[in-house]
């Protein structure tokens, strides 16, 4: 490896991994916690079976996970200006991700939510609890455990996607790399090392997944 | 203390309940007995609510109610003086066996959480679990978390206990504690309908049992006659059956 390419890497490391910190993981952490109280609310409404909110829900998940991240974030960025609604590029990709990780969050939670025996319910019911009562103490505890695997897979699977919000002008991680190839023209280094920082990032999480896999498992899971 | 008249009940078209009436007093122990789908499990789940019956009517702790039209607060109010052990225990997995117990108490009842535990550890005491108040459902035996189960019915102080066949998924060498426990409950004067598979428990212990069979009630009497002399022929061959065995 030259002395350049060296320089080149040591020298774009700060510059890619600062739009990552300062861009990449807001967007990511602001999106996700949206599009869990929108996943909540969607999973909510399938399990108890609200009427009218249930076939709402269906459909929402049906069209978000039936069209490409991509084309979303394109119809609200570029799309929305010509009903008069102009967004900046951020608060869009914030908007975009919420509602598409929705989607698939609320699929995770639903299965989990169903995969608490119901025989449970009955015996909550039993004892005197109210439908409430019981979700919260009984079935939403065990849902969550059930989820925490697939919901941090998709938390994962979000880090990198935020990628595609350099296509309407965010500067996060992978448009900073992109404008540094421009200047220097080494795209193989530095798109291997931008790969390098998204595996960090991943890395990390995959210590917090493993941690509170850990944490959850004291009750329910058979101790050893 | 608990009437009921003509219940019925049926699932897409079958009668499964083919209008059911029955008694019961305080301090009896009713045996009900029959073969798989004469729908006695059918019957408890409707007694309470688990199941909403088509028709009939109900007499419970002084009130009086129509079965099909019964409201959600009254049947709230009904729970609250009933207690139900099912057949695969349900117990909530993410509480202790000590947690299960209070969860009633203190959650559906806001009894103050020290009373609560009070009154689940004498509870749990009661079956043999004083060793097992933290453990979680999942490291207890079959025995053991239906024990929780029937600690779980006795700390509300019911009027009544149902059973739905409490150890028919237990492992037969397991079976003897369950109905150890029942036992101490009957012992105690506690009233208590049990569906059963078990012949011999339902002699031995209860004071009335019923004969059930496609949704009817065959028989029903006290344990002794009905065992000793009953006065249909189809209970004389159902008791047969078991005493081959």
């Amino acid at each position: 490896m030259s002395e350049r390419l060296i320089g080149i890497l040591a020298d774009s490391f700060f510059k890619i991994l600062i739009p990552g910190l300062t861009v990449t993981i807001p967007l990511t952490v602001l999106s996700f916690s949206i599009a869990m109280v929108l996943a909540v609310i969607l999973a909510l409404v399938q399990f108890a079976n609200v009427r009218g909110l249930r076939e709402l829900a269906r459909f929402y998940i049906w069209v978000i996970r039936g069209t490409p991240l991509l084309v979303q974030l394109f119809v609200i960025f570029y799309g929305m200006p010509s009903l008069g609604i102009v967004l900046p590029a951020f608060p869009a990709a914030v908007i975009v991700f919420s509602i598409n990780e929705a989607a698939y969050c609320a699929e995770v939670l639903r299965a989990a939510l169903e995969a608490v025996p119901k025989g449970q319910m009955e015996a909550g019911s039993c004892v005197g609890m109210s439908y409430l009562q019981i979700m919260r103490r009984i079935v939403l505890p065990q849902a969550f455990r059930i989820a925490f695997p697939s919901l941090f897979n998709c938390l994962i699977s979000m880090v990198k996607d935020t990628s595609l919000a350099a296509n309407i002008t965010v500067t996060e991680m992978f448009m900073a790399t992109q404008r540094i190839v421009a200047r220097t023209y080494e795209p193989l280094a530095l798109y291997l090392e931008v790969g390098f920082i998204y595996l960090m990032f991943s890395t990390i999480l995959t210590w917090v997944q493993r941690a509170g896999e850990k944490r959850l498992a004291t009750y329910g899971g058979k101790r050893r | 203390m608990l009437t009921v008249k003509n219940l019925r009940k049926e699932f897409h078209g079958t009668q499964i309940l083919k209008g059911i009436s029955l008694e019961v007093e305080k301090g009896d122990v009713v045996a009900i007995l029959g073969p798989s789908g004469a729908g006695k499990t059918t019957l408890l789940r409707c007694l309470n609510f688990l199941e909403r019956a088509d028709g009939g009517e109900m007499d419970f702790d002084g009130q009086h109610f129509q079965l099909d039209r019964i409201s959600r607060k009254e049947i709230a109010g009904i729970r609250k003086k009933t207690a139900f052990v099912f057949q695969d225990f349900n117990l909530f997995s993410n509480k202790t066996a000590l947690e299960n117990v209070t969860e009633g108490l203190i959650i559906a009842r806001k009894m103050p959480k020290a009373q609560a535990m009070e009154i689940g550890t004498r509870a749990l005491a009661k079956v043999g679990l004083s060793d097992r108040l933290d453990y979680y459902p999942d490291q207890l035996s079959g025995g053991q978390q239906q024990r929780v189960a029937i600690a779980r019915a006795v700390a509300t102080d019911p009027e009544i206990i149902y059973f739905d066949e409490p150890t028919s998924a237990l492992d037969p060498e397991l079976t003897g504690e369950v109905l150890e426990a029942i036992r101490e409950l009957a012992a105690e004067g506690r009233t208590m309908l049990v569906v059963t598979h078990e012949v011999g428990f339902a002699r031995n212990v209860s004071t009335r049992t019923i004969l059930m069979e496609q949704g009817q009630i065959v028989e029903e009497g006290s344990t002794k006659q009905l065992f000793e002399n009953p006065r249909e022929e189809r209970t004389r061959e159902f008791l047969n059956h078991f005493n081959k065995e």
